[in-house]
């Protein structure tokens, strides 16, 4: 069961999504600011960071922000607004997906399971590892070097990237790549897609402005290649 | 308030009701001119009340100023005429007939008139004609004689004739007459013999002496002089424009700009205010547009302030019950797991707390979101997508997939520009609304119009009542006073109307003639 660090400065929200994630049988440690929160993990060692957006000192944003300088921990953030500037902010600061409050611990646990769940391979004779260009995807090892230096990418990031090169200059559109990548409804938020493109092209194109691996078709979607 | 001349009362510079040059400062050539002229006609088209007046403010007090100009200028030209005429006339023929008498008086006549010897006579006294030369004729009995070739005048009537022969008029009569469109002055005076006695009156001889004199050049003076006056009167109604335009100017400047800021303030700018100075009528209107303006802003702002307030109150209640809830809802999952192993009536309770803490949960979001679009906040996320799979993966997601339920009729292959997350909240609370309060089956159909795309759902239940049918879109509207709540928060269709406005789209409830409900969504393309 996967260990889950939740940072979140109102006491009842915090009882309440822990209680509700350890009867599901999850593991799990609270904060009740961000500082506390980045002192818990290195001590803790989650397999996830639900974190809320709104904390006294040290914000959600910056909170991401110190995590994804040192880790790809998978990160949901916990937002009470729902209003997009906030969604936007933490998608950008490297968030893999978000829950707005209220939320049922069905719901919470149903993200989780999503974001960390491994990407599945179609079954057959792949080489461990595929060259596109300068880009060398090890699908086995999950891993991804660019000019042979290893790319640090976050869960939705490789996720994304793994999909996308499984058929390369196939077009996917932003609500298919919701459906597979976040398994959202279909109706999901596309802005996700979006921030993980933008977050992907900046760590693996040469000049993200002119994308050259990861191509937008406008109206489409969005395609890798061709090279 | 911007000076330029425009289409208002009176018209412009390029267009003047009466071809009056504007009173605006001219355009220059060219582009000037030209913006002015667009901006007036956008303005035009904005604001089809705007529109040239032929018979304007302006049209009318030019008239009237040349009106003025024309009655003072016709009556002094008329009375200047009428006095100089006979001014000059007068003298012509007091000077004539004074002049006559004393020749007559001084004649030398013998009686029986010889016409040998009066014809001499009569030639002299024509030669001392005043002011001009006369003719002169003298009738004596049956005799007639001349100082012409013609023994008679023709110009001499019967009427001086006879007055001539009066005996109460001893000093003669003149007459004027107009021969052949020439005036004629004659003058009779009869011949009389001056009695030595001072008191006798003088005896007439019988003899009656003519003098005609053509007053042609006494005309042409005359004629002269009311080509002068009316030759003075068209300059003057020239000049008189001047003023006149310049007082409907004066009087068209502050009309107009009041008009400009009354159409402004229509259009909403509420702190729009008129320069007033001065302290004539229009500047009182100026002065009391200006207060009533403020009032009204001041009302207006208060009201959207207090709108304001009950809005963010609205969206800060919303927010402030969404942490409780977080933690509520969390927690439900657990009250529903261990209800079963409570005595009867704390079981009872927990599972009402959590059936209600959902509910509340939804009724908390949609307050949001009516929140977010109260306060402009709501975005639209827009997509290119396929209509049908959107509808479709709406139905599948709400477990909405008996056909005896909720039938889907939906066009293929229509690539639509919406915010999916949006499109969905619209067709589930239709589904959702026609399934609760109509009845199955649901029918949702989706084509094209045009550029729009049209998305149908209807139900076979008994239809909205008529009295319903204005406010089914209205937050928390209950048809019925008494009825219980039903599953939705009772903004669902407030939601719906404001998902499709945002898309620029428009929805209708409509009663279908053969039973049941119908609403549809039109959405552009």
């Amino acid at each position: 069961m996967p260990r889950v660090l939740l940072i979140e400065d109102d006491p009842s929200v915090r009882e309440g999504v822990e209680l509700g994630l350890r009867r599901r049988g999850h593991e799990v440690r609270t904060a009740a600011t961000g500082e506390a929160g980045l002192d818990a993990l290195a001590e803790f060692r989650p397999d996830l960071l639900l974190l809320d957006l709104m904390l006294p000192g040290m914000n959600g944003v910056q909170v991401c922000h110190r995590v994804r300088e040192s880790s790809q921990l998978p990160i949901i953030m916990l937002t009470a607004r729902g209003d997009d500037f906030d969604v936007v902010i933490g998608l950008e600061a490297g968030a893999d997906d978000y829950i707005v409050k209220p939320a049922r611990t069905e719901v919470i646990e149903a993200r989780i399971r999503a974001v960390l769940r491994r990407i599945e391979e179609p079954g057959g004779a792949r080489s461990a590892v595929e060259f596109h260009g300068d880009l060398a995807v090890d699908r086995a090892g999950l891993t991804v070097a660019k000019s042979g230096e290893r790319i640090a990418l976050a869960p939705s990031e490789l996720k994304l990237l793994l999909h996308l090169t499984a058929a390369p200059e196939q077009v996917f559109s932003r609500q298919q790549l919701l459906e597979h990548v976040w398994e959202h409804s279909y109706h999901g938020d596309a802005r996700l897609v979006d921030a993980c493109v933008r977050r992907l092209r900046n760590k693996i194109e040469d000049t993200p402005g002119e994308p050259r691996y990861i191509q937008t078709l406008r109206g489409f979607g969005y395609r890798f290649g061709p090279l | 308030m911007s000076p330029e001349p425009d289409t208002g009362p009176g018209g412009g510079a390029h267009h003047g009701p009466d071809g009056a040059p504007g009173t605006g400062p001219d355009p220059g050539p060219g582009g000037l001119a030209e913006l002015r002229r667009g901006r007036a006609a956008r303005r035009r088209a904005r604001s089809p009340r705007l529109r040239p007046h032929p018979f304007g403010l302006r049209t009318r007090l030019v008239l009237a100023f040349l009106l003025v100009a024309a009655v003072g200028c016709g009556t002094t030209a008329a009375l200047t005429y009428r006095a100089a005429r006979s001014a000059i006339l007068e003298q012509a023929q007091d000077t004539a007939v004074s002049a006559f008498r004393e020749q007559v008086d001084a004649l030398n006549i013998r009686l029986p008139v010889a016409e040998d010897d009066l014809r001499p006579l009569l030639m002299q006294i024509a030669r001392q004609g005043k002011p001009r030369p006369w003719r002169v004729y003298a009738e004596y009995g049956t005799v007639r004689v001349s100082s012409t070739d013609r023994p008679s005048s023709s110009v001499i009537t019967p009427e001086l004739r006879a007055r001539a022969a009066d005996q109460r008029l001893p000093h003669g009569s003149f007459q004027r007459v107009v021969k052949g469109g020439t005036p004629y002055l004659t003058i009779a005076v009869p011949a009389v013999f001056l009695t030595r006695s001072a008191e006798g009156a003088p005896q007439r001889t019988g003899l009656v002496l003519y003098a005609v004199m053509a007053l042609d050049e006494e005309e042409a003076n005359v004629e002269a002089m009311v080509t002068a006056a009316r030759d003075g009167a068209l300059p003057a109604l020239a000049v008189a424009l001047i003023p006149a335009l310049i007082a409907a100017r004066g009087v068209l400047r502050p009309v107009r700009e009041l008009r400009h800021a009354a159409h402004s303030m229509g259009r909403g700018r509420l702190d729009t205010r008129i320069h007033a100075k001065g302290s004539d009528e229009l500047a009182d209107l100026a002065r009391t547009f200006n207060e009533s303006a403020a009032e009204l802003e001041r009302s207006v702002a208060e009201l959207r302030n207090a709108e304001a307030r009950a809005r963010r109150f609205a969206s800060d209640v919303s927010h402030e019950l969404r942490t409780p809830l977080a933690g509520m809802l969390a927690v439900t999952e657990v009250l529903d797991e261990d209800a079963d192993g409570l005595d009867s009536d704390t079981a009872r309770a927990v599972r009402l707390i959590s059936a209600e803490t959902g509910k509340l949960a939804v009724l908390v979001e949609d307050l949001m979101e009516i929140s977010r679009f109260d306060a402009r906040a709501a975005e639209l996320h827009t997509d290119e997508v396929d209509a049908a799979d959107c509808v479709r993966k709406t139905l599948q997601n709400r477990h909405w997939t008996d056909p005896a339920q909720v039938a889907p009729y939906l066009g293929e292959g229509i690539r639509a520009r919406l915010d999916p997350r949006r499109f969905d909240v619209v067709v589930a609370n239709l589904v959702g609304n026609a399934l609760r309060h109509g009845g199955a089956p649901v029918t949702v159909r989706l084509w094209t119009e045009g550029d729009q795309l049209v998305t149908e759902v209807a139900d076979r239940g008994p239809g909205i009542h008529p009295d319903v049918l204005p406010h089914v879109f209205d937050r928390f509207y209950k048809a019925d006073q008494a009825r219980t709540r039903s599953a939705g928060s009772g903004l669902g269709l407030a939601i719906t109307l404001e998902n499709v406005r945002l898309h620029g789209g428009t929805v209708t409830a409509a009663n279908d003639p053969e039973g049941g409900a119908v609403f549809t969504v039109r959405m552009p393309l």
